[in-house]
């Protein structure tokens, strides 16, 4: 599942020289990355949600039961060879709810993550390359929303804003970004410094050219690395807001929504909450490590 | 080729003090010629030569290379610059952007200031490379699959590929193995026969590798030229007291010990507060009370067109 579906892809196509030196690179990272047991098992588990999310809504055996279709005559069923995961206190499969749910929790990460990106790294960037006021104003704003924890700041946003889904995503994004300036300003700060800044200035490189092909590439491993651990925690943090009922609102099939309204039937029809809650831990896991072992490939000292 | 005149470059630090790297520098390059700058750590000999290609901003004082006025160069005098005069820095591990593969590390410097595109870049690219020993099988090669010693070659070809009229070299081996400085030195050395109208500036506090190098040298102490003419005349009868500790510090495989080795007390003052009068005269054997640490010493040409800076430099040394 992992080894062949990325080499073969950067071959073809590409004119003479290149493709042996990115096969070579990608042959070498592949080899690196699957030496280790966690790593592997991180891809497993994050290719799994992927095709979950993409497939969620023809994988689940009763569709319609995501989107409020009430069976009160077998609600709280305990998991069966019918309903694997039994049944909630409207007769919904959590199954056919947890599958289509995933689509709903890569949404979230992806738009967190993206939104935190798109905002952060060029405010990173700037306040790397230029200095002086503009980055002093830009870094102090960065500390002061680190300063407040991310999850309190973004229950306060949410509850201005009204709970919903988008607003909680919302949220969410203005909260996450801050971590990626200081990334970003902390790596343009030392790699504007390398030397090979300097001989690319000698050789008549702008300022622009020196941001995007010198120092912005080498600053790419270590927002990748955070990117993925934070898809995993940008979902944790969306689940949070939905158990406290700030965001997806039910019944919309959220993974933090379905554990809010379970927790009432704990602990008899512990299956209404555990399910989801096995499906959040195994995703974060799953991009937690995952992001570990981008860490190892990508790291340069490796090299 | 290359004059520099009272050069000054100061940093403002935070705490307000001023870092005088380069105070008041003045030499000159023949064209073709090699010169050497030598001194001690912090004695501005890199700032000089990033100062050269204006990497670092000069504060005060004029540097010329050719008819180009490089501390006023703007725009397309800049563009101009960049093709007259390159650099090659001491540590090559550093100098190569790693994500870029040797190629394109070589092909950046005529993407940016010629109009070579396509086959004629891979050509020139290739013709630079191989030039310097690096067969074709390395041309698509990160630097990390490089040794150091590759690596400065390809910095070398990279700075040769504009074909500019004056290179200056930062230490170009100081940061390699003994074994690979050599090989470095050898095809350092070849450049004066392929390429005799390149004009060197090259920066190092080894001595003997500037004898084996170069034709004149200067010899440079917290910012200024104490000492500066023919390499064989400043090496074979130092005239300022510098110049002199330098040399008697170089190791020299004798069993017995040298009864005239001068020995240098103490380190190199702060280039934030310089000594008044002669800037050596802390340091230096032959100082005399009330003259250098008053006076500064005036610029002396010696017979032979040695520059000397030193009170002392027409022989009347005190006791």
């Amino acid at each position: 599942m992992t080894d062949t579906d990325i080499t073969p892809g950067d071959v073809p196509g590409a004119t003479a020289p290149v493709p042996r030196k990115s096969f070579r690179e990608a042959r070498r990272m592949i080899r690196t990355y699957s030496r280790s047991f966690s790593s592997m098992l991180g891809l497993a588990l994050v290719t799994l949600f992927l095709f979950v999310a993409v497939f969620g809504p023809w994988l689940a055996p009763f569709p319609e039961d995501a989107y409020g279709a009430v069976n009160f005559d077998i609600k709280l069923q305990p998991p069966s060879a019918e309903h694997w995961f039994g049944t909630d206190q409207v007769g919904s499969d959590i199954l056919s709810r947890v599958l289509i749910g995933a689509r709903t929790t890569l949404q979230i990460g992806l738009t967190v993550t993206g939104i935190a990106i798109l905002i952060g790294v060029p405010l990173g960037l700037i306040a790397g390359m230029v200095g002086g006021w503009i980055a002093e104003t830009i870094m102090r704003i960065t500390d002061i929303f680190l300063s407040i924890p991310g999850l309190i700041l973004a229950i306060a946003i949410v509850g201005a804003l009204g709970p919903g889904i988008l607003n909680a995503m919302l949220a969410l994004s203005l909260v996450w970004w801050p971590g990626y300036v200081r990334l970003v300003q902390a790596k343009t700060l030392s790699l504007r410094n390398e030397t090979y800044v300097d001989a690319a200035r000698a050789l008549g490189a702008g300022p622009f050219r020196v941001l995007f092909v010198h120092v912005l590439p080498n600053c790419l491993s270590p927002i990748v690395v955070k990117a993925s651990m934070d898809m995993g925690m940008a979902i944790l943090g969306a689940a949070s807001l939905g158990f406290l009922g700030l965001g997806a609102q039910p019944p919309y099939p959220e993974w933090g929504a379905m554990i809010s309204t379970g927790r009432a039937y704990l602990p008899d029809w512990w299956w209404c909450s555990f399910f989801p809650g096995i499906a959040i831990y195994l995703t974060v896991l799953g991009f937690n490590l995952l992001g570990d072992g981008l860490r190892d490939v990508l790291d340069p000292r490796q090299r | 080729m290359l004059e520099i005149e009272n050069l000054k470059v100061h940093f403002p630090l935070p705490s307000g003090q001023t870092v005088r790297a380069v105070d008041g520098l003045t030499l000159k390059i023949a064209p073709g010629e090699t010169m050497g700058l030598v001194g001690e750590s912090g004695s501005g000999k890199s700032t000089v030569g990033k100062a050269a290609l204006r990497l670092v901003d000069s504060t005060s004082g004029v540097i010329r290379i050719g008819d180009l006025d490089v501390t006023k160069a703007r725009g397309r005098q800049m563009r101009k610059l960049r093709s007259r005069a390159q650099m090659v820095f001491q540590d090559p591990h550093s100098s190569l952007n790693p994500r870029m593969t040797i190629r394109r590390a070589v092909a950046e410097g005529l993407i940016l200031n010629t109009s070579l595109r396509g086959k004629a870049l891979r050509d020139k690219v290739a013709e630079m490379l191989e030039a310097m020993g690096l067969p074709a099988q390395f041309h698509d090669r990160f630097p990390h699959e490089l040794s150091g010693g590759q690596k400065q070659r390809v910095c070398i070809a990279r700075a040769l590929a504009l074909d500019p009229e004056l290179l200056v070299l930062d230490e170009p081996t100081s940061a390699l193995d003994v074994s690979v400085q050599a090989q470095i030195l050898r095809v350092l050395r070849s450049l004066h026969e392929a390429r005799p109208e390149l004009t060197q500036l090259f920066i190092s506090h080894n001595l003997a590798v500037v004898r084996f190098l170069c034709q004149s040298v200067a010899v440079m102490y917290l910012g200024r030229i104490v000492e500066m003419g023919p390499v064989d005349r400043v090496f074979d009868a130092p005239s300022h007291p510098y110049t002199k500790a330098l040399l008697s510090a170089v190791p020299v495989p004798e069993a017995t010990r040298r009864p005239d080795r001068i020995r240098l007390q103490g380190d190199i003052p702060s280039p934030t507060a310089l000594p008044t009068g002669c800037a050596f005269h802390t340091r230096c054997p032959i100082a005399k009370k009330d003259v250098c640490n008053v006076q500064e010493p005036p610029r002396i040409e010696l017979q032979d067109g040695r520059l000397v800076r030193c009170h002392f430099a027409l022989g009347s040394a005190p006791e």
